[in-house]
Parts: C-alpha cells; sequence; structure tokens
C-alpha cells in the first residue's frame, strides 16, 4: 500500500525538478499522440524542438522566438502576481485585445501625422486599454464580491465581439477597399513598432517583457508589496493579521496584470501582425497561464518558460508544414504539459512511501 | 426592421433548445460543487463531449449513441481531472483551467475530419393530440427527447439531494470533509463519483449543442457556455430549480438577441452577441452578495493525514 506523506516543507529539488520531468513526460506524450496520428514520434518532436534552434532556417526562426516569446512572456510576468495571491485573472486574452484595440486606436488617430510622441501615446493608450479591462473584475470583486474568474472570462468574449466590431467599423481601412481591418501600423513610420536592430525579432515589446521580468523578481523579493501578495497566497489568516488591505492587493494585481497584457496586444498590433483585424488574438492569454505555472510563478522561471512555448508554437508550424501535423496537435501539446505539471507538483509537497501495516 | 417577424410561440420553444445545453452542464457542476469540488473545466468536457458524440453518431447513424459516448467522452475527460486533483491533490482552479485548455485543443484534433459533415437527425418526441395543442403544443410537447431528460435530471437531483441518504452524504462531504471523514465516509471516494457525474452531464450538454441546437461541428463551438454554466451554478446558489430557471432566462437571452439579429433591429450585431455575456456579469454582481448558500468546503483539497 503507499500512501503520501505532506513534507514538513516543500521540497526545494522537487520543485525546480517539476517542470523538467513534466516537460520531458509531455514529450513521451506528445510523442505517443504523434504516433497515433500515423508520424514519425522522434523526427517530430525533433522538428518541435531542434528546427527552429539549430535547424538549416534557424538563422529565421530564432528571431521568431523573441516576438512569440515577449507577449507570452510580458502576460504571464502580470498573471503570475495575481496567481501567487490568490487572485485569478484568466482573462487576460481579453485585456490583449481591448490594449491592441485601444493602442491601435490612438495611433490611427493621428494618423497620418508624423511626430515622435505618436508611439509613446500609443503605449500609454494600450496599458490603458488593458487596465481598465482588468479593472472591471477586480472593482466588482472588491465592491460586490464578485467571482473574478467568471467576469474576467465572460469579459474575453465581449472584447472579441468588440474586435469583430471596430475593425468592421471604427478602426477599419477607409483605404481598404471594404475589407475588414484596420489600416497597416506597419507602413505609419511614428506608429510602427519595428524591430530595433534589423533581422534580429528584437522589438519594443521584447524590451518591456524583459523590463516587466526584473522589476516583478524585485517587487517580490525586495519590496513591502511583493511579500503581502506571498503572504496573501501561503497563509491568508496571518496576511489578514498582518494588516494586509486585500482590495488594494486585487485592484494592484489584476490592474498590473492586464495593464501589460494590454501592453502585450499594443505591442503586438503595432508591430508583427499591423492591422486590427477579426482574427487578430491567437491565444496568447490563455497559453500565458501555461507559461505562468511551468514557470513556477517566479520571474526568471516565467522567462525560460516562455521561451519553451514559443518554442513550441515555432516548431509546431513547421511540423505543421513539413510534416503535416495538425495544429490542434500542438495545442493538445501544450495543455498536456500543465497536466503533468500539475501531477508532478505533488511531489514538491508531499513524500510517497509505503505504508507499514500497523492497526490505527 | 420588423419586430413582428418574431413568433413568440417559436422564441420560447427555441428558448428551451438554447436553454438545455447550459442546464445539463449547470446540473452537473451543481452536484460536484455540491460535493465540494470546483471544477473550472465544465467548457472543456462539453466540447470533448461535442466532438464525441457528434463523431459517434456520425459513424453508427444513430444519435443516441451518440449521446451515450457523449456522456461517457465527458466523463473521462473529468477523470482526468479526478487524477490531478484527488490524486495528485493539485491545485482545483488551475486544474480546471489546464482541462478546459487541454480540451479545446484535443476536440479539434479529434474534430479535424468532421467539418461540414451533417449529424442524423434525433427527431422530435410527438404525442398524439397533446402536442397538437395550439400554442402550448409546440412549446411544451415538440421537443427532442435529450431536452426533457435535462428537466427530468433537475428533479432527480433536486430529490436526491433533498430526501435520500446519498444526498445527505453528498452534502456533508461538501460542507465539512473533515467531519465526513471522521464519520466514515469514503471522501474522495464520494468526490470522484460527483466529478464523474458532473463530467457526463458537460458531455451531454456539449453533444445536445453539436448535435441538435446547431447542429454541425466547428472548433470551439461551445463558445463559453461552460462558463455561464459555471455562473449559473452561482446565480442558483445550488439550487437544481433555480438552476432550470437560470438556464431559461439565458436561453431565452441569447434567442431573443439571435431573432432581433435576424429581425435587424438597428443596433449592430456584435452588440447583440456580447450581451449574454455581459448579462451573465450583471446575474453574478446581483448575486454575489450572499455567499451563505455555497458549500462550505468548496476548492478545498481533502488529505485524510490518518
Amino acid at each position: 500500500m503507499i500512501v503520501l506523506e505532506k513534507r514538513p516543507q516543500p521540497s526545494k529539488a522537487w520543485s525546480y525538478a517539476t517542470p523538467l520531468v513534466a516537460v520531458l513526460a509531455t514529450m513521451v506524450c506528445g510523442g505517443i499522440l504523434f504516433t497515433l496520428l500515423g508520424k514519425n514520434p522522434i523526427e517530430a518532436i525533433g522538428t518541435i524542438f531542434w528546427e527552429p534552434l539549430f535547424g538549416e532556417f534557424a538563422f529565421y526562426y530564432r528571431p521568431q522566438l523573441l516576438v512569440k516569446g515577449a507577449p507570452l512572456v510580458l502576460i504571464a510576468i502580470g498573471l503570475s502576481l495575481g496567481f501567487k495571491a490568490g487572485i485569478w485573472n484568466i482573462g487576460a486574452e481579453g485585456q490583449y485585445i481591448m490594449g491592441a484595440i485601444f493602442g491601435a486606436g490612438a495611433g490611427l488617430a493621428f494618423y497620418p501625422l508624423d511626430a515622435w510622441y505618436v508611439f509613446p501615446i500609443m503605449v500609454i493608450a494600450g496599458a490603458f486599454g488593458g487596465w481598465l479591462w482588468a479593472s472591471i473584475p477586480a472593482f466588482l470583486k472588491v465592491r460586490f464580491g464578485t467571482n473574478e474568474i467568471l467576469v474576467s472570462l465572460m469579459l474575453v468574449y465581449v472584447a472579441e465581439q468588440m474586435l469583430a466590431s471596430v475593425s468592421l467599423g471604427l478602426l477599419k481601412n477607409p483605404e481598404g477597399f471594404g475589407f475588414p481591418g484596420s489600416r497597416n501600423l506597419q507602413a505609419y513610420d511614428s506608429a510602427h513598432n519595428a524591430e530595433l536592430i534589423a533581422g534580429s525579432g528584437m522589438h519594443w515589446g521584447v524590451v518591456t517583457a524583459l523590463i516587466a521580468v526584473i522589476f516583478s523578481y524585485i517587487l517580490l523579493n525586495r519590496h513591502m508589496l511583493g511579500f503581502h501578495i506571498r503572504l496573501t497566497g501561503e497563509a491568508p489568516r496571518a496576511a489578514k493579521f498582518a494588516g494586509v488591505n486585500p482590495a488594494r492587493l486585487i485592484l494592484f494585481c489584476l490592474g498590473l496584470s492586464g495593464a501589460l497584457a494590454g501592453l502585450a496586444g499594443m505591442f503586438e498590433v503595432s508591430g508583427p501582425s499591423g492591422v486590427v483585424s477579426i482574427d487578430f488574438n491567437v491565444g496568447y492569454g490563455f497559453t500565458a497561464i501555461i507559461v505562468a505555472f511551468l514557470g513556477r510563478l517566479h520571474p526568471v522561471g516565467i522567462l525560460l518558460a516562455g521561451g519553451l512555448m514559443a518554442l513550441t508554437y515555432i516548431g509546431g508550424e513547421i511540423a505543421q508544414s513539413q510534416l503535416g501535423l495538425p495544429a490542434a496537435a500542438i495545442q493538445v501539446f501544450q495543455g498536456m504539459l500543465l497536466f503533468f505539471l500539475l501531477a508532478f507538483d505533488l511531489l514538491t509537497n508531499y513524500r510517497i512511501r509505503a505504508a507499514r501495516s500497523e492497526v490505527a | 426592421m420588423d419586430l413582428s417577424e418574431i413568433n413568440p410561440v417559436l422564441l420560447v420553444a427555441s428558448l428551451m433548445v438554447a436553454a438545455t445545453p447550459l442546464l445539463l452542464a449547470a446540473i452537473g457542476e451543481l452536484v460536484v460543487e455540491k460535493a465540494g469540488v470546483l471544477n473550472l473545466g465544465v467548457e472543456g468536457m462539453m466540447i470533448v463531449g461535442a466532438i464525441s458524440g457528434f463523431a459517434i453518431s456520425v459513424e453508427t447513424g444513430s444519435p443516441w449513441l451518440g449521446f451515450i459516448a457523449a456522456a461517457i467522452g465527458g466523463a473521462v475527460l473529468s477523470l482526468l481531472f479526478v487524477l490531478l486533483t484527488q490524486v495528485a491533490l493539485a491545485n482545483q482552479v488551475a486544474s480546471g483551467l489546464a482541462l478546459t485548455l487541454f480540451g479545446l485543443g484535443f476536440s479539434a484534433l479529434l474534430g479535424q475530419g468532421y467539418v461540414g459533415v451533417k449529424p442524423p437527425s434525433m427527431g422530435e418526441i410527438h404525442i398524439p393530440v397533446i402536442s397538437d395543442i395550439p400554442v402550448i403544443g409546440p412549446i411544451l410537447f415538440q421537443h427532442d427527447p435529450i431536452l426533457y431528460l435535462g428537466i427530468a435530471l433537475t428533479a432527480a437531483v433536486w430529490a436526491t439531494l433533498k430526501y435520500t441518504r446519498v444526498g445527505l452524504i453528498l452534502r456533508a462531504v461538501g460542507e465539512n470533509h473533515d467531519a465526513a471523514h471522521a464519520l466514515g465516509y469514503k471522501v474522495i471516494k464520494i468526490r470522484i463519483l460527483a466529478i464523474l457525474f458532473g463530467g457526463a452531464c458537460a458531455g451531454l450538454g456539449g453533444a445536445y449543442i453539436s448535435l441538435i441546437r446547431v447542429p454541425q461541428w466547428t472548433e470551439g463551438m461551445t463558445a463559453g457556455v461552460g462558463w455561464i454554466a459555471l455562473a449559473l451554478v452561482v446565480f442558483a446558489s445550488w439550487k437544481p430549480w433555480r438552476a432550470l430557471l437560470g438556464a431559461y432566462l439565458f436561453g431565452g437571452i441569447t434567442v431573443l438577441q439571435l431573432n432581433l439579429q435576424a429581425a435587424g433591429v438597428a443596433i449592430p450585431v456584435e452588440y447583440l452577441a456580447m450581451s449574454p455575456y455581459i448579462i451573465t456579469i450583471l446575474v453574478l454582481v446581483i448575486l454575489s452578495a450572499d455567499k451563505s448558500s455555497a458549500p462550505a468546503s468548496l476548492g478545498r483539497i481533502f488529505h485524510a493525514s490518518h
């Protein structure tokens, strides 16, 4: 008979090892899945994890890693602060969309003005859009005790409809021959989030993501607010006695994660994507949840996890075109990762032991 | 715009159809939450149910087998939730999200060959005389059997929770799992059964969308119904009949906005389409003040140390 025994202290070793074990287990199970789909598992896994980094066309894919990783890291950093404190913002996808709409809207309002201040205004507008969208569940939770999980998620669907509305109406390109979608911001220099070094994939969103990682690390380890966040998550009763103001914490965590998601959306729409269109969002807001957990809600971990997740996106696309692997298979692969991670986390907090047979 | 085109009898009849997937999923989740478990994976279980039901009915030609497969599909996916939360003692919120993310991808993978296929029709129950009564007949007595199953399930869950020993034990586990454990009830076993029941119900609800309501298969076709079902359980204060009422209310809003779209009301389509979600939020706000009826152990992990 096997029993679980709670560890007096969570195991440090296992807390580092869990993500690696989870990735390995996902590779094995993913390999089985790919075999069932009639693909060579070694080849498929190799294509996903090796090709983008060291393959023949790696010079093209490596910059993509930054482009895809930056929004994931940016959103996941924001989410991780809330998750640590038990505040569940799962509507980052909606905040991402609103950030893009606000950011692009601010930029297009100035079209065709050529001035240095257009882009900074767009950045502020994007962050504001995401903040605003995340503040709705925050305010409702503080004021009425409404469940933030459900409200933030409902707002994703509302944001998707907003996106459809503006790309067919308010922000539609007047010179677009009636096609849905806004003007291409890549063709509007003052608003274009261009690569800082040509061909590197490095744009302002990547820089912001790195700053967010550093900022969040300092906040959590060196700042009172960060301590309160950790305290609320680990010992809510102790936090109450220590005088942590839960309302302020909710408004801060949700607001900040919304602002970061909004920034991610704004950088995406003004750079790699360029156009506000109905299907502009690709689910970064949801994948970022996996990134946050895979990175153990730790800023550096999230940075690594964001890179890994970006790798599966790019590798997945290569496997799609070269091996005919369905796009959904990659989504399953990413979902599996979260499963294994949560399952193996057991070993961090519990010890598995053979039970002695005794009379209780 | 021509509001007179909206036929009130058809409106009410289609309201019941729109409400059924919500009702099925919400009743399942209600039982799960009564047992003290918060499974946020309803959306994932619904979509997996939708595709399993769709695929099996297309392959076998029998919608009944499809619905059975959907219930099994939903329950199998919820088994993953069982492994995570009851065996590996993982966080229920994160596990539920994982279930939804995985379910959405997995269903898209399974459903690749089924886009654009038409499923076999289930047909409606037709009772002579009663079904032919004007107005009441089309509204109440001309539906598919699963719709009545949903109502019967509501009654059964209500009666079980209120009048039977099984219901009492389930509630005890949800209110105070330590006390229930001390009394000798198998907390984990009861919760596992409740989660599987919830998964099967969500699967049925999903298949109702893909086989009867729409009926076809598209990726992500549940479009948040699972999440609205979760909100519905809060709305219903964990009471089955109020869940029925809530499902009809939301079904009504959905159908009404679709009818208004068709009638060409001056409100843009997008704003009408977002209305069910906004109304869900409003309802949550109004009803959040009273949390007293929530099961006391909801979302807490149980681990028997002795």
